[in-house]
C-alpha cells in the first residue's frame, strides 16, 4: 500500500494539512503571464519559487515555461528587495527584449512588505524600462488563497495596466478566461467564431503551451493575446467571466475603470454550463445560435444517453478548483452519477453554495473546501465507504492504486499523461471527450476484473 | 548534426557577455572559461544569482528538505510554511524506496505543511507548528519528525529549533523531533540546504545506535547516493553480491536508524561530493571513518570503485570475490556496449546539472565513445570543479557567511583509527585511493571544453545554437527549449522516468535509453514536406 497510513479514523485536525488539493498563489500567476503575447513573468522573491513554479508547469504542459526571478539574498530579504527587482528589469530587457514583464510576489517580499509600485517607479526613473515596453505587477502572497487567487490577482492586473476606454464602444464581448487548458481555450474561440461573435479572449495560452515542434524555440510563443487587444477590452460592449473564482476579480476591476458591464458563467464543463456559456455569448454578442452547435450539442446528448447504463448512480470522488469542480459535478448529476466527495483546498462561500444546490438530490454527498480540505481527509472518506471513480490531478493515481479505483486524470498538475493539452473538456466536444474517459476507465476495469465468462465482445 | 564545430571560448564568451548589461557581462565571464586539465583555470562559482537571468536554481529548503532528507522514508517531514513549497516537493523528484514489509513505515508518498495563513505571518505559527506536530504523531505514530523552515518562517523570527525541542519533551523524549533553518533566502543555491541539513544529520541522528549488525564483516557507508530512479538499489545489490555490508546509504532508500548507525562503517565512499562531504568530513573528524570519493555512474567506474574499496580492507578473498562480480557483470556490460556503440560513437553531449552529475555522466559518454564539449553545476562550489586542494583558498562571501558551520571534535569513547597512514600512502601509490579527496570536475573534462558555472538560459540557448551538440543533458526546465531546437534533452535528475544509471545494470540501462534518444527518428520530421526544400539543401552542403 503506497498510502497504507491512511486509515479511516478522522481526527479533528486544526493544523496540518496533508496531500493539498492546492497549491500557493504565484504559480497561478505565471500561469496566467503566459496567456498574454510577449509577455515574461517575473517572480519577485527567492528563486527556489520560480524554479519550483516552472518546473511544475513543464511537467504539466510538456513544453518550456519561461519565467525570471528576483533571486533574493539573506541581505534583500533583511533590507529589501528593489535592488534585485530594478537589476532584473535591466537583465530582462537587455536580454530577453520581452514586451511586458509581469511580476508577482511571493511570502517572502510579501512578509517584508516591498512596495512594488515605488520599485517600478524607480527602475523608471533609473532608465530600466525601454520605450514602449512595459512592466506590470500584481501582488500574489502565498499565504492568501492558493494557485486560483494567483490567475485571479494576475488576470485582474492586466485589465488595471492595460485595458482602456476611448469612449467608442465597440460590438465585441470580452471573454475572460478563467483556469483551464489551452485545448480549452482554442475551444471556446472555436466556439465564438462559430456563433460568429466578436470578441477578446484573454488570457489566451493556446499557442503558447501547446506550441509546435519545428526546430526553433520561441522565447515568446505565437499566441497570447496582445497588449493592443488587450487595451481595446475596455472599448468591448460587455465583458463574459468564465469561471467565478478565476475572473469575477477581473470582471469588477474592468467594470470599475472602463464601465464595461460583465456577467460571470462557469467555465462551460459538461452539457448545461456549456448551454448557458452558448446562451450567453449569443445574447450578449447578440448573435443566433447557428446550427452546427445545436448539432453537436445534439451528437453530446446522443452520447450520453447511449452510454446511461453504464454511468447511473456511480459514486465519484473529485478534488481539484472550485471553477472546474462546479461545473464538472453538474455535468455528473446530469449523467445521473453522483458525485459524493468533492474536495477543495481553494476556500470560498461559492463553492459551498453551488455545491448544496448542485447535490442537493444526493444525500449522502460530502464536500468541502478550504484549509485542510485535503486529499487526506477524501482518502478517509474513501476509506470509510468506497467510490467508484476518482477525477482529479495526477496525485490521485495513488489512492486510486491502493483502492483498485478507476481514475480519469482532470486539472492541474496532471504530470504522468501527455496530451490533455492538445484535448479540450470545454464545450460539447469536450463534454464527449471527458465523458469517453470516463466510459473507458469504467471499462478498461470492467474487462480487466470481471470473471472470463462475462468479459463481453460489445457493449 | 553532423560535423561538431569546435568551441571557440571567447567567440562563445562574447557572444553572451556582449548581451548581458555590462556589470553582470564582467560577472558572468568568471564563470564561463576554457578547460585545461594540467593547469587548471579559476572558475567562479558559488555566488549569489543575477537577478532577472533567468537562472535553473532553486533554494536551500529544496536542498534540505527535497534533496537530502527526502528519501529517508520513516521521518514525519512537516514543511513549516505555505502550501507551496510542501507540494513542489511532493514526490516530484524520484527518490524510490522499499520497505523490508507491508507493516514498515513510509511516509514518502505523503506531503506535510502547517499551510500558513495571513494570521500565521502575522501573530507567529509556533503554535500552529506544535499543533501540527501532534497532529501528525497521532495519525502517523513516527519515530521522528522533521521541521523544515520555509522563506517567510526567519522573518517572522518563528522559532522551529525551541519548538522540536519542547514537543521532544511533551513525548518525553521518545520521538526524534528536530528542526531546519532552511529559508529558501538562505546561501545563494540548494547548495546550502545541503550544508543545514548535513549539520543537522550529524547533530540529531549520526551516532544514536552503536549495535553493529550485518551479516558481512567489512562495512561501509555510501554517500551522497539518493536512489533517483532506483540507483541505490542496484548499488545494494551489487555490495551484498561482493561481500561487503552496506550500513547507511545517505540517503536514498534509507531509514532513521541507518543513519544512527552510520559511524559503526570503516569506510565511507561518496558519490555526491557537493551534498555531502560536511559529513564525511565529520564522521572522519569524530569517529575516524576515512571516506574516498568514487562514482558508480559507469561500468569502468564502478569497477574501479569496487577494487579501491577491496584494496582498503585488503582481504585476499574480498578481492577475488570484488574481481570475480567485475568480470561476470563486465561480460553484459560490453555485449550491450558493443551493440549500442555504432550508433552512439562521434557524438557530442553538453551537460549542465545540479553539482555533481555533470561531472560523474561524463564517464558513461565516455563508454559510448561520446564526447563532452561543455559542462557545469547550477550550485558546485569552486572545490567541485577544480579539486579539493583550492578550498583553502576559497573566500566565503556575505551571502554565505550566515551558514552554520559546526564544530565536530572527536568522540572520545567511539573513536577508531582505521587505517594507517603508511598503509594510505601505499593504497594512494597501488590503486589511485584518493584518501579525503576530490580532483574535480575539470581534471577529468579535455583540453578546451567549455566549462560553464550556474548556465542561464540565454547562455544555453547559445550553446545549442552555436554548438548545436547531439545530446543535451541537464533537467525539467531546459528539456523541452532543447527540444523545440531539434536538440533530445536527457534530463539526468529525474533520468525522464528511467534509470537506474549507477552501477553496471544502470550502465546497460543508460547505454541503451542513449543510443534510443540518438536513433529517434522524429527529429527528421520538424519541418513539413512542403517545407523541406531548404533543410535538405542544407545537410548535403556540409
Amino acid at each position: 500500500m503506497l498510502l497504507r497510513h491512511t486509515t479511516p479514523k478522522e481526527i479533528d485536525r486544526k493544523a496540518l494539512t496533508i496531500n493539498p488539493a492546492k497549491t500557493c498563489q504565484p504559480v497561478g500567476a505565471m500561469y496566467a503571464a503566459l496567456g498574454l503575447h510577449g509577455c515574461l513573468p517575473h517572480s519577485h522573491g527567492s528563486q527556489g519559487c520560480c524554479s519550483y513554479h516552472r518546473s511544475m508547469l513543464t511537467r504539466h504542459f510538456k513544453e518550456p515555461v519561461m519565467a525570471a526571478t528576483s533571486s533574493f539574498t539573506e541581505g534583500a530579504s533583511v533590507f529589501g528587495g528593489s535592488a534585485n527587482l530594478v537589476q532584473s528589469i535591466n537583465t530582462i530587457f537587455s536580454v530577453y527584449n520581452p514586451d511586458v514583464i509581469a511580476a508577482h510576489t511571493t511570502c517572502l517580499s510579501e512578509t517584508i512588505g516591498d512596495d512594488m509600485t515605488a520599485i517600478i517607479a524607480k527602475a523608471a526613473d533609473d532608465g530600466m524600462i525601454p520605450e514602449g515596453k512595459k512592466v506590470i505587477y500584481c501582488n500574489t502572497p502565498s499565504y492568501v488563497g492558493t494557485h486560483v487567487t494567483g490567475y485571479a490577482n494576475q488576470v485582474s492586473a492586466f485589465v488595471k495596466f492595460f485595458s482602456k476606454a476611448t469612449l467608442k464602444k465597440k460590438n465585441v464581448v470580452n471573454l475572460v478566461a478563467g483556469w483551464m487548458e489551452p485545448s480549452d481555450m482554442r475551444e471556446i474561440k472555436r466556439l465564438a467564431k462559430e456563433l460568429e461573435a466578436r470578441t477578446i479572449l484573454f488570457p489566451d495560452m493556446s499557442d503558447v503551451l501547446d506550441a509546435p515542434l519545428d526546430g526553433k524555440f520561441q522565447m515568446y510563443p505565437a499566441g497570447g493575446t496582445t497588449t493592443a487587444d488587450m487595451e481595446a477590452t475596455g472599448d468591448s460592449k460587455f465583458t463574459i467571466g468564465i469561471g467565478p473564482y478565476s475572473t469575477e476579480d477581473a470582471c469588477i476591476t474592468l467594470e470599475n475603470k472602463c464601465k464595461v458591464k460583465f456577467e460571470v458563467v462557469d467555465i462551460p464543463i459538461g452539457l448545461k454550463a456549456t448551454d448557458r456559456f452558448i446562451m450567453s455569448l449569443s445574447r450578449h454578442a447578440n448573435v443566433p445560435v447557428p446550427d452546427a452547435i445545436t448539432l453537436e450539442r445534439g451528437r453530446l446528448v446522443d452520447l450520453i444517453a447511449d452510454s446511461a447504463r453504464n454511468l447511473y448512480g456511480k459514486r465519484v470522488a473529485l478534488w481539484g478548483d472550485p471553477d472546474t469542480l462546479i461545473p464538472l459535478c453538474e455535468f455528473l448529476v446530469s449523467l445521473d452519477m453522483k458525485p459524493v466527495y468533492v474536495v477543495s483546498g481553494t476556500s470560498g462561500k461559492l463553492f459551498d453554495e453551488r455545491m448544496g444546490e448542485i447535490l442537493k438530490n444526493i444525500p449522502e454527498a460530502k464536500y468541502k473546501c478550504g484549509e485542510r480540505a485535503d486529499m487526506f481527509m477524501m482518502h478517509q472518506w474513501i476509506k470509510q465507504e468506497g467510490v467508484d471513480l476518482l477525477i482529479g490531478n495526477t496525485y490521485g493515481k495513488y489512492i486510486a492504486r491502493d483502492e483498485d479505483t478507476p481514475f480519469v486524470r482532470f486539472g492541474f498538475p496532471i504530470a504522468d499523461r501527455p496530451g490533455h493539452n492538445y484535448m479540450p473538456k470545454t464545450g460539447y466536444q469536450g463534454a464527449a471527450n471527458l465523458l469517453v474517459q470516463i466510459l473507458n476507465a469504467f471499462l478498461d476495469y470492467e474487462d480487466r476484473t470481471c470473471p472470463e465468462e462475462k468479459v463481453e465482445f460489445q457493449i | 548534426m553532423g560535423k561538431t564545430k569546435k568551441i571557440e571560448l571567447d567567440k562563445f564568451r562574447e557572444a553572451v557577455v556582449g548581451k548581458y548589461p555590462t556589470k553582470v557581462g564582467r560577472k558572468r565571464a568568471k564563470a564561463i572559461i576554457n578547460n585545461d586539465p594540467d593547469n587548471i583555470p579559476q572558475i567562479q562559482a558559488n555566488i549569489r544569482t543575477v537577478p532577472g537571468i533567468i537562472t535553473q536554481r532553486g533554494c536551500t529548503y529544496a536542498g534540505c528538505k527535497g534533496v537530502v532528507l527526502g528519501p529517508t522514508r520513516d521521518i514525519v517531514n512537516i514543511t513549516h510554511g505555505p502550501i507551496g513549497c510542501a507540494f513542489y516537493s511532493w514526490l516530484t523528484r524520484r527518490n524510490q524506496t522499499r520497505t523490508e514489509s507491508d507493516m514498515e513505515e513510509n511516509f514518502i508518498p505523503y506531503a506535510f505543511s502547517t499551510d500558513m495563513q495571513d494570521s500565521n505571518i502575522v501573530f507567529g505559527g509556533e503554535e500552529k507548528l506544535k499543533q501540527a506536530i501532534r497532529e501528525a504523531v497521532e495519525l502517523f505514530n513516527p519515530k521522528a519528525v522533521a521541521v523544515f523552515s520555509t522563506c517567510p518562517v526567519g522573518l517572522i523570527g518563528d522559532d522551529v529549533h525551541r519548538v522540536a525541542k519542547q514537543m521532544m519533551e511533551e513525548y518525553d523524549n521518545k520521538i526524534n523531533i528536530f528542526g531546519f533553518s532552511c529559508e529558501g533566502y538562505r546561501g545563494v543555491s540548494q547548495s546550502a540546504g545541503h550544508h543545514i541539513a548535513n549539520n543537522q544529520l550529524y547533530k540529531h541522528l549520526i551516532g544514536r545506535d552503536d549495535s553493529v549488525n550485518g551479516k558481512f564483516k567489512y562495512r561501509v557507508n555510501l554517500l551522497g547516493e539518493y536512489n533517483i530512479g532506483g540507483d541505490a538499489f542496484v548499488l545494494e545489490e551489487m555490495f551484498e553480491k561482493c561481500g561487503i555490508e552496506l550500513v547507511a546509504t545517505f540517503s536514498g532508500n534509507s531509514t532513521v536508524n541507518s543513519f544512527e548507525n552510520a559511524h559503526t562503517a570503516d569506510l565511507s565512499m561518496v558519490m555526491c561530493h557537493r551534498s555531502i562531504n560536511y559529513v564525511a568530513e565529520m564522521l572522519e573528524t569524530s569517529f575516524g571513518i576515512p571516506w574516498i570519493k568514487v562514482n558508480f555512474i559507469g561500468a569502468g567506474a564502478t569497477a574501479k570503485a569496487l577494487r579501491k574499496a577491496a584494496a582498503y580492507f585488503d582481504d585476499a578473498e574480498l578481492k577475488a570475490r570484488v574481481e570475480e562480480v567485475i568480470v561476470e557483470e563486465m561480460a553484459k556490460v560490453e555485449v550491450v556496449r558493443n551493440a549500442v556503440i555504432p550508433k552512439t560513437t562521434g557524438k557530442t553531449a553538453m551537460l549542465f546539472v545540479g553539482g555533481s552529475r555533470a561531472h560523474h555522466y561524463q564517464e558513461l559518454f565516455n563508454e559510448l565513445g561520446v564526447k563532452t564539449l561543455a559542462a557545469g553545476y547550477e550550485f558546485g562550489h569552486r572545490d567541485d570543479y577544480e579539486g579539493r586542494r583550492v578550498i583553502p583558498t576559497i573566500q566565503i562571501d556575505a551571502d554565505t557567511r550566515n551558514i552554520e558551520e559546526i564544530t565536530v571534535s572527536k568522540d572520545q569513547t567511539r573513536y577508531k583509527e582505521r587505517i594507517s597512514k603508511e598503509r594510505i600512502e601505499a593504497l594512494e601509490k597501488e590503486v589511485g585511493f584518493e584518501y579525503n579527496e576530490y580532483a574535480g570536475l575539470m581534471a577529468d573534462m579535455e583540453k578546451g571544453a567549455l566549462v560553464i558555472d550556474d548556465l542561464s538560459h540565454y547562455e544555453m540557448d547559445k550553446l545549442i545554437e552555436m554548438y548545436k551538440p547531439d545530446i543535451f543533458c541537464a533537467g525539467i526546465k531546459e528539456k523541452y527549449v532543447a527540444q523545440k531546437m531539434g536538440v533530445p534533452l536527457k534530463q539526468l535528475h529525474n533520468y525522464d522516468s528511467g534509470g537506474p544509471y549507477a552501477g553496471f545494470q544502470g550502465a546497460i540501462n543508460f547505454y541503451n535509453d542513449i543510443a534510443m534518444m540518438m536513433s529517434t527518428s522524429i527529429w527528421k520530421e520538424m519541418k513539413a514536406p512542403w517545407e523541406r526544400e531548404e533543410v535538405i539543401e542544407a545537410v548535403y552542403a556540409s
